[in-house]
């Protein structure tokens, strides 16, 4: 019972880490870190939901989790370079001419 | 023989097809020779048929040539058929050689006009829905004939469409008597609701089985084919368009007066007669609007001085009396004087346009004068129609069509003394309105000169004219005899105080009161009409006929003064407000919600989160 409850505890807080790191951070490679640190979370809640309940479940589904992380990384940082070669800057609301 | 009836309406329509779609590219002789010989080819044909129908008539005195069936959609199948009995018979023959000679007069009529062959492919169109119309078989094809002329009839009265007045001329012939179509087409929904079938020899067989004498559904279906002629043949209360349909050119308004179009009234009431016959209240109302409208209309004549309002609203007069005539049982005598009319309206018309031509282009009776010796051609031709208008007893063919309804509307059970005493004034009118044309341009000084003189092609149509309209009326009495076959005879029974030969005296003595009056204020002394003119009473009643009894004004502020306000006022068009106001909110929201879109990813990162959370918090605690 502890460890559910403390584990989702962390889990929750780091996504509401992540989270306010996305919404605060105007360098794209901290938004992009933040948005690992918000997929970890969910990482985390699903194997201390596995462990709690001795299913594999949760860890095959973090297997996946780390593989899209993985390529949302790299599509991550394909736009970062794209955006630094286009404006000569990291920060992501100078990237906002598409206004509707 | 038969066979070839349905030539008669389809030549004159390939030549309108011809005209319309190669007539600009053909040299001018070629468009006259195909207008005037479609029609000439027309013409022979239904003489033809007419002397086969004389030498054997077919069976039962009617013949019905089936092409093919034009809708089929449960039971209501109307067929593209054509009816010849004695009736569309005269109807047809009268028509198609009427309209030959006016086509052949406006070959060399219209000759400098630019639109030449759309002239003559409207006119060809103009033959061919009329004669669809006298042939049909049943009411749909009548009324698709009906609508053909309504339409050919807006296109030749708006033909010099650069001047706006007659393009104005134009929409009010087409408005007015569409008034009276829809009536006609409610009629037909009725009849077709009731009765099952839209064949007219049907329908009139059932109607008799269905409905009795004096039944309601006689009398709104007569009531409503009432309407629809009362428009065609611009009787009242819808005679206004007719008199503003001078706009024409002259050979369109010969047309549209002697043979096409405004006679459609007559023929369609003839036609239908077993239904009039079964609502003796809509049959009074057609004698009585016979009555006043050929009273109206020759007060309105005696007061015009266009010399073709003057014969436009003798038309009135005399499509007045075919009605007083169809009101009073007189079925036959109505289709007499329909073809005497054809004939002596047409001459009059067509002489008039040699008198306008001559003058240059001058309608006004006051301009003219002294054209007898000027005109020899006009004075002879005008003065055997106008004779045979007036009704010069013995020797015109208009006193024996005239005299014959006069004699009717005495004589028959429905007729009366008032009928009969409105007809004999009318005679009066006539003679008067007639004469004082006459010798404005006949008689007098000189006032324009002459500049132009008619060639052959104008010449012998009004020859040919001349002399029917003076022996036409000889073929009454075997023309009333054949049209026994397909109407009934008028019923006689009033053995009153006047004997047949009383009233054809009175009616003479009528036209030689006219023909006096005429003489005495506008040949011995034209200052006489001058003074009577100009008396107060005198003025004010010219006015009011001048203005054809105030119809015009009274229509102008009955509906079309306010259609224009409710057009101005629903200039911004309230009826969409609705919908206007849909695309406003919508427009609204649109730049309120446009603020989000402002590029900042932040933003759309936290309205995704916010989003979730609600959608979530929504799930879980409801």
């Amino acid at each position: 019972m502890e460890l559910i409850r403390y584990g989702f505890l962390l889990a929750g807080i780091l996504f509401a880490l992540g989270l306010l790191g996305v919404l605060v951070r105007r360098n794209i490679v901290f938004t992009l870190m933040s948005l690992e640190v918000m997929l970890n979370a969910a990482g985390l809640a699903f194997i201390v939901a596995g462990a709690r309940w001795g299913q594999a479940d949760g860890q095959v589904v973090f297997l996946f989790i780390l593989a899209m992380a993985a390529a949302e990384v790299s599509v991550g940082l394909a736009l970062l370079v794209r955006l630094y070669h286009e404006y000569k800057s990291l920060d992501t609301d100078g990237a906002s001419r598409m206004k509707g | 023989m038969f066979d070839l009836l349905w030539l008669v309406p389809a030549i004159p329509f390939a030549g309108a097809l011809l005209l319309a779609t190669l007539g600009s590219r053909m040299p001018r002789k070629a468009v006259a020779a195909v207008g005037v010989c479609t029609i000439a080819a027309s013409a022979i044909v239904s003489i033809l048929i007419a002397v086969a129908f004389l030498a054997a008539p077919p069976p039962g005195g009617a013949y019905t040539q089936v092409l093919w069936t034009w809708i089929d959609v449960g039971s209501f199948n109307p067929r593209i058929a054509f009816y010849l009995d004695a009736l569309s018979l005269v109807m047809m023959v009268v028509v198609t050689f009427v309209s030959f000679l006016i086509h052949l007069y406006s070959a060399e009529f219209m000759e400098g006009d630019e639109g030449y062959s759309r002239f003559f492919a409207y006119m060809n169109l103009f033959v061919a829905s009329m004669v669809t119309l006298l042939l049909a078989d049943n009411l749909l094809l009548l009324y698709l004939g009906w609508e053909g002329v309504g339409l050919c009839s807006y296109l030749l009265i708006g033909f010099w469409y650069q001047d706006p007045v007659n393009g104005r001329a134009a929409r009010k012939a087409f408005i007015v008597t569409r008034a009276g179509d829809t009536a006609m087409a409610i009629g037909l929904f009725l009849i077709y609701h009731s009765l099952g079938t839209l064949g007219i020899q049907d329908l009139m067989q059932r109607a008799i089985a269905q409905w009795g004498v004096g039944s309601s559904y006689a009398i709104a279906a007569a009531a409503l084919l009432l309407g629809g002629a009362v428009g065609k043949s611009a009787q009242l209360p819808l005679q206004t368009w007719l008199p503003d349909a001078m706009a024409g050119p002259t050979p369109t308004s010969a047309l549209i007066h002697a043979a096409t179009m405004v006679t459609a009234g007559v023929y369609l009431i003839a036609r239908t007669h077993v239904l009039f016959e079964l609502a003796p209240p809509v049959q009074l109302a057609v004698a009585i609007v016979g009555a006043a409208t050929l009273l109206l209309a020759g007060c309105s004549a005696l007061t015009q001085w266009d010399i073709k309002r003057v014969l436009a609203y003798s038309t009135i007069s005399q499509i007045g009396y075919m009605f007083l005539a169809l009101g009073v049982g007189a079925w036959s005598a109505a289709i007499f004087h329909f073809m005497t009319h054809a004939f002596f309206k047409a001459l009059l018309f067509l002489s008039a346009g040699i008198i306008i031509e001559a003058l240059h282009h001058e309608h006004n009776i006051f301009h003219m004068g002294g054209l007898r010796r000027q005109l020899p051609v006009a004075f002879w031709t005008f003065l055997a129609g106008g004779c045979a208008l007036a009704g010069l007893p013995l020797i015109t063919a208009g006193y024996y069509s005239k005299d014959l309804i006069l004699w009717h509307a005495w004589n028959s059970p429905a007729g009366s003394v008032v009928l009969w005493a409105a007809g004999v004034v009318g005679v009066v009118l006539t003679s008067l309105y007639t004469f004082r044309v006459i010798f404005l341009v006949f008689f007098g000084d000189v006032r324009t000169p002459v500049s132009k003189r008619p060639g052959l092609p104008i010449r012998i149509p009004v020859w040919i004219l001349a002399i029917l309209s003076i022996i036409g009326g000889y073929a009454g009495p075997p023309l009333l005899t054949f049209l026994k076959t397909a109407l009934p005879a008028a019923l006689e029974s009033r053995a009153g105080a006047l004997t047949e030969t009383g009233s054809s005296a009175v009616t003479a003595l009528a036209f030689l009161t006219g023909f006096g009056l005429a003489w005495l204020f506008f040949l011995s002394k034209p200052a006489r009409a001058t003074a009577v003119a100009a008396n107060p009473v005198g003025s004010v009643l010219h006015r009011f006929w001048f203005a054809d009894w105030g119809f015009d004004w009274l229509y102008d502020h009955l509906f079309v003064q306010p259609v224009l306000w409710i057009a101005r006022v629903n200039r911004g068009d309230f009826v969409d407000a609705f919908y206007t106001g849909l695309s406003r909110l919508i427009e609204w929201t649109w730049r309120i919600l446009r603020l989000t879109e402002n590029g900042q990813l932040r933003w759309y990162a936290a309205g995704i989160a916010v989003g979730s959370v609600v959608f979530v918090a929504i799930v879980s605690f409801l």
